[in-house]
């Protein structure tokens, strides 16, 4: 079982034909799309609750669930905004660049289509600071876009008008926290807000607001063209449709790649990255979301079904579906303190466990690397990182935390085994 | 009513309050520092966290989550008392433990709640945080280290004070907080975020390191530096008043003061007159006397100029005893030349309603059209101000004749010339016909230019009483710069052609109770008696001074812009020979042989309220119906301001070595750059 090449969605991922307009058109974006929107905004949504998507930010909340939350006339003059984040700052995620600057057609009539379902005014695109050209090219695919009547007013002769704006971070990753997002859409310091209110019923401007992934607003004409029985076809039930992945990392040919939801993990390394480098004995372990889900070692992965459910069994999640593969030439203290250096750099600084704990977490890790430590500072740092865990206002606590406790759960010995190092190395100097 | 449980005890939490304060409400303290009552929900500290069920099986910010029909709400469980733990635990490894050589020591939340809810002992074997000093000007003093970042400054400047003045830099535990390109707060109201900041970062720089709170002697008083009357606490130690704090009166000042009221206090040891000086013959110096000699002199000019030749003006910070006791004594020699308007004011104060902040401090918030004319509100009533911008942020529209000032709300000026009242936009008068709560506020600036009558020709016109929603509404209000001004009244030290009255009189003794802002170059014929505290514009022109009492020496009641009546207390004893204002007159009585009716303070309180009953009671006198206002004169002539320097504006102020800093930095500031260059 394997994706074929006609479910694919993202036909041009790799940019071997062109990304304009009219290329687009050939793959079959913007095709009738008066006809989409003449289904109707309920049914729409019904569709995408049908097909079983779930949010490709990470969380994985069912897309048209979300939708509905939306209100379905305004009461007090308030307009909808749907945001599309696109500041993909997870370390390991690479998709939404390769949509936005290959296919970026799909992005901005999956927009539109959305838009319209939840009865939006406009959509804003929040991209990434550093996507440079993946911003030139999508603020160029939306003038096409806008000069051929597909967006703006009466967008595709369906009477309903809509803008795309396209808005350019600078360079934080707490921006892609959808509130934090938004605040920094409105020009204010990306500081994550408290929920409730959820931007549902308050949020850009304090108008209802759904905040959706890249990958999510994308693949919704395709969904709707052909079907949400289609979609809902792949993988595992409640793990449905297709996915990109996105593998770096230890690997022969890291790629991004979509396949079927729920494929094994050892198959998706073997029929897209040529294998685990060094073979599969060598294999260390596997953070299979990005940065902020805690890894996964190599036995428990192999045949583990890449998905929501799946992974979460095993203590982890899909996240963004960033696999990092890490051979044993890995030093993986080091890896785990790397990645709590990046929490520790991005906090926000709102709230006080992230503020203050990704520092005490990082400095801690730094010291573990080379076994400098107590043994019992391991269970500190455990304890450390449940005081972070569930006590923030956004989920970057949450991101700090993990990694470390997947360390400290799969790699105890290893880190005992340098702190005992340590401490042998030290008393033969003293003698 | 939402009906919650609050650690199994069943309570009605009010529409629309939060799991914090419900649990409030069942009497659980709930320990925070990010949240205030004032200030919008940051939820950013995580140490007011619950246990809530429903909700996710983790522990949920108190501040920020509504209170919901059936919520069972924990604050005793282990989960609670983990997660207050790791918090303080978070807040403590980056935070100074210099709390010996710390200002907030011994009334710090972070200090308080540490004994409450901390562990007992550190983890923390990593190097602290060190933070670089800010600059935020002459009154805030930073030790940015001790920082906890609740932001709860941030919010004050942004909403309360309406000046984006203070922000956060960088992110995570590199966030900063400080002023804008660091420069001096600039707000007449700055000094307040010294109070809100629950650590040792933001304390008063001139108080800095002068006392520990334990030691203090707190006493509950009035500010005299405004009309607003706000509530105050003195702390002082020995003879000295240390410094000045809010107390919270929500009909008066809420929960801030002025940074006048607060800091003025260091001119209370500064240029005091604290022994009797009498103008030598010859050579017309000052020189050191007696009492029996300057009461000797008093009573001999007294008597040649004949009866009832002595009059008295009050200053701007006299109590109403004080000014009770010389109308008795003048009543008793003949006299009823009383005054308190020193600038030569002379508007109607027939009614006191008339010249009233009838719409109350707390009721303005709620109007929703407001013509201000001739007011400077920021020098004039910095805590008026603060309730203006919240109206605005309601919904009022606002309209101002005056020269532009920088206001902090959204406002529209028409133009510098009060004659505009008679000739108003068309947009105005429609605001104000569509208005539930209209108001109007006549300002010194537009007292000064004669705007009373024809505002309450407009409050006529535009029916500014009325019952709104079964209550009643008047919309009429006069801002007052002296604290002085609604008791004078009161008391009748309004002539009716104001000052000049008394200048007509040619009374051959002018007692002056404290009055700085008086033209004495008027009363060249006369014996210039100064009974007062400082050593400034009345001292010096003064023939014959008697050493008296400020407000922070001697109990004594005032009565607010509002008409409101309040009783503030003696925190220290005057200096040297200075006596309390009272005693001095009582004293003069004697020297002239009359009785005045009362020995002790306790009489000539009792007499002063026989005389005028509202006196007695703390609250609003009964202030009586608004008048009708004259069709003429008109007013006219362009609006000026009568407070050049906000810093400046009373003698206690003008010896405060605070003060002067402030002028000199805030007002001066850029003059003196230029000179410099």
């Amino acid at each position: 079982m394997s994706l074929a090449d006609k479910d694919r969605i993202f036909t041009n991922l790799y940019g071997f034909q062109d990304w304009r307009l009219k290329a687009a058109q050939a793959r079959g974006d913007w095709d009738d799309t008066k006809a989409l929107l003449a289904k109707g905004q309920d049914s729409i949504i019904d569709d995408m609750k049908a097909s079983g998507l779930r949010g490709r930010g990470g969380a994985g909340f069912p897309t048209g669930m979300k939708w509905s939350f939306m209100p379905k006339e305004s009461k007090d003059g308030r307009p909808s905004f749907l945001v599309i984040n696109a500041d993909e700052s997870e370390p390991g995620s690479c998709k939404d660049r390769e949509i936005m600057r290959h296919d970026p057609h799909k992005l901005i009539e999956g927009a539109l289509v959305a838009g319209f379902a939840m009865r939006a005014r406009a959509a804003y695109i929040y991209i990434r600071g550093e996507y440079i050209r993946e911003a030139e090219t999508l603020q160029k695919a939306i003038d096409e876009a806008y000069d051929a009547g597909f967006i703006g007013k009466n967008a595709c002769g369906s009477g309903y008008d809509y803008d795309v704006f396209l808005h350019r971070g600078a360079g934080a990753y707490i921006c892609g926290e959808e509130t934090a997002l938004i605040e920094s859409l409105e020009g204010k310091k990306g500081q994550p807000r408290l929920k409730p209110p959820f931007p549902a019923g308050a949020g850009l401007y304090g108008c209802p607001t759904t905040v959706n992934n890249v990958e999510s607003i994308a693949v919704v004409p395709t969904i709707l063209r052909r079907g949400p029985s289609w979609f809902a076809s792949f993988g595992r039930e409640k793990n449905d449709g297709t996915k990109l992945f996105q593998i770096s990392g230890h690997v022969e040919k890291p790629c991004v790649v979509e396949e079927e939801m729920s494929i094994p993990f050892r198959e998706l390394i073997e029929r897209h990255c040529g294998g685990v480098r060094g073979g599969w004995d060598n294999l260390l372990a596997v953070i299979p979301g990005g940065s902020s889900v805690p890894l996964v070692p190599a036995e428990q992965i192999m045949d583990c079904p890449m998905d929501f459910d799946g992974l979460k069994e095993l203590g982890s999640g899909l996240g963004t579906a960033a696999v990092i593969v890490m051979d044993k030439s890995t030093d993986i203290v080091r890896a785990i303190s790397r990645i709590s250096y990046f929490y520790k750099h991005e906090s926000c600084g709102q709230c006080t466990p992230c503020r203050e704990g990704t520092g005490w977490m990082w400095r801690v890790m730094k010291r573990l690397e080379t076994g400098d430590a107590d043994i019992d500072e391991i269970d500190m740092l455990q304890t450390v990182t449940k005081q972070v865990e569930g006590h923030t206002i956004c989920a970057l606590g949450d991101a700090a935390a993990w990694p470390i406790q997947g360390l400290i759960r799969h790699f105890r010995p290893e880190l005992e085994r340098r702190i005992a190092e340590r401490g042998e190395g030290l008393a033969q100097a003293a003698e | 009513m939402p009906k919650v449980t609050v650690d199994g005890q069943e309570i009605d939490a009010p529409d629309g309050a939060t799991v914090l304060q419900a649990c409030e409400l069942a009497g659980k303290e709930i320990p925070r520092f990010c949240y205030h009552e004032r200030l919008s929900i940051a939820g950013n500290c995580r140490m007011c966290l619950v246990e809530v069920k429903p909700g996710p099986p983790k522990p949920q910010a108190s501040c920020a989550l509504p209170a919901t029909e059936g919520q069972e709400i924990r604050t005793d469980t282990p989960m609670v008392r983990a997660a207050r733990e790791g918090v303080m635990e978070f807040l403590l490894i980056n935070h100074p433990l210099d709390c010996p050589i710390c200002d907030q020591g011994g009334e710090c939340d972070l200090q308080d709640q540490s004994v409450a809810y901390g562990r007992g002992g550190s983890r923390y074997h990593e190097n602290k945080r060190a933070v670089t000093e800010k600059y935020m000007g002459p009154l805030i003093k930073t030790i940015m280290t001790r920082c906890i970042h609740c932001t709860r400054c941030v919010r004050f400047s942004e909403e309360i004070a309406g000046v984006d003045e203070i922000g956060a830099l960088y992110r995570g535990e590199d966030m900063q907080i400080t002023t804008y390109l660091e420069q001096a707060a600039q707000h007449e109201l700055s000094a307040n975020v010294i109070d809100l900041c629950p650590v040792g970062a933001l304390t008063s720089r001139p108080y800095a390191y002068e006392a520990r709170p334990w030691e203090l002697k707190k006493t509950l008083s009035i500010d005299v530096s405004d009309a607003v009357g706000a509530n105050i606490r003195l702390d002082s130690r020995g003879r000295e008043v240390m410094r000045a704090l809010p107390r919270i009166n929500d009909d008066v000042n809420e929960e801030w003061i002025s940074d006048k009221a607060r800091y003025q206090v260091d001119g209370l040891t500064a240029r005091r007159l604290d022994r009797v000086w009498m103008r030598a013959k010859k050579g017309g110096k000052l020189a050191p006397a007696s009492w029996e000699e300057a009461f000797d002199a008093i009573v001999k000019a007294a008597k040649k100029g004949g009866e009832g030749s002595i009059a008295a003006v009050a200053g701007d910070l006299v109590d109403c005893e004080t000014m009770f006791a010389a109308k008795r004594l003048l009543a008793e020699l003949g006299s009823d030349k009383l005054e308190g308007r020193q600038t030569g004011l002379d508007y109607d104060c027939s009614s006191l309603a008339g010249i009233a902040f009838n719409s109350t401090l707390a009721g303005i918030e709620t109007a929703d059209a407001i013509l201000i004319v001739g007011s400077q509100v920021r020098h004039e009533a910095p805590l008026i101000n603060v309730r203006l911008r919240k109206a605005a942020k309601r919904g009022a529209k606002i309209f101002l004749i005056g020269p532009e000032w920088d206001t902090t709300f959204a406002c529209e000026f028409l133009g510098e010339d009060a004659g505009l009242l008679h000739d108003l936009p068309g947009h105005v008068a429609d605001a104000f016909k569509d208005a539930a709560r209209p108001a109007i506020i006549v300002g010194p600036g537009g007292l000064a230019a004669g705007a009373l009558h024809p505002a309450l020709s407009l409050a006529n016109d535009w029916n500014l009483v009325r019952d709104v929603d079964g209550e009643a509404w008047n919309g009429f209000n006069v801002i007052h710069t002296a604290a002085a001004r609604m008791g004078a009244v009161m008391l009748g030290y309004a002539q009716k052609g104001g000052i000049k009255d008394v200048v007509d009189a040619a009374p051959a003794v002018l007692l002056s109770l404290g009055a700085d802002s008086l033209d004495y170059g008027a009363f060249d014929k006369s014996l210039k008696v100064y009974i007062g505290h400082h050593g400034d514009a009345g001292a010096h022109a003064a023939d014959i001074i008697l050493p008296a009492a400020s407000y922070a020496e001697k109990d004594g009641t005032y009565v607010n812009t509002e008409g409101r009546v309040q009783f503030a207390e003696k925190a220290v004893f005057a200096p040297g020979d200075a006596r309390e204002d009272w005693t001095i007159l009582r004293a003069l009585a004697d020297a002239f042989g009359v009785t005045v009716g009362f020995d002790s303070f306790a009489q000539l309180q009792s007499a002063m309220i026989e005389a005028v009953p509202a006196l007695g009671e703390e609250g609003i006198a009964p202030l009586g119906k608004l008048p009708k206002g004259k069709k003429t004169p008109k007013a006219k002539g362009a609006i000026t301001y009568p407070i050049v320097d906000p810093y400046l504006t009373n003698p206690i102020a003008r010896a405060s070595a605070t003060m002067q800093r402030c002028s000199a930095e805030l007002v001066h500031g850029e003059e003196m750059l230029e000179a410099a260059e």
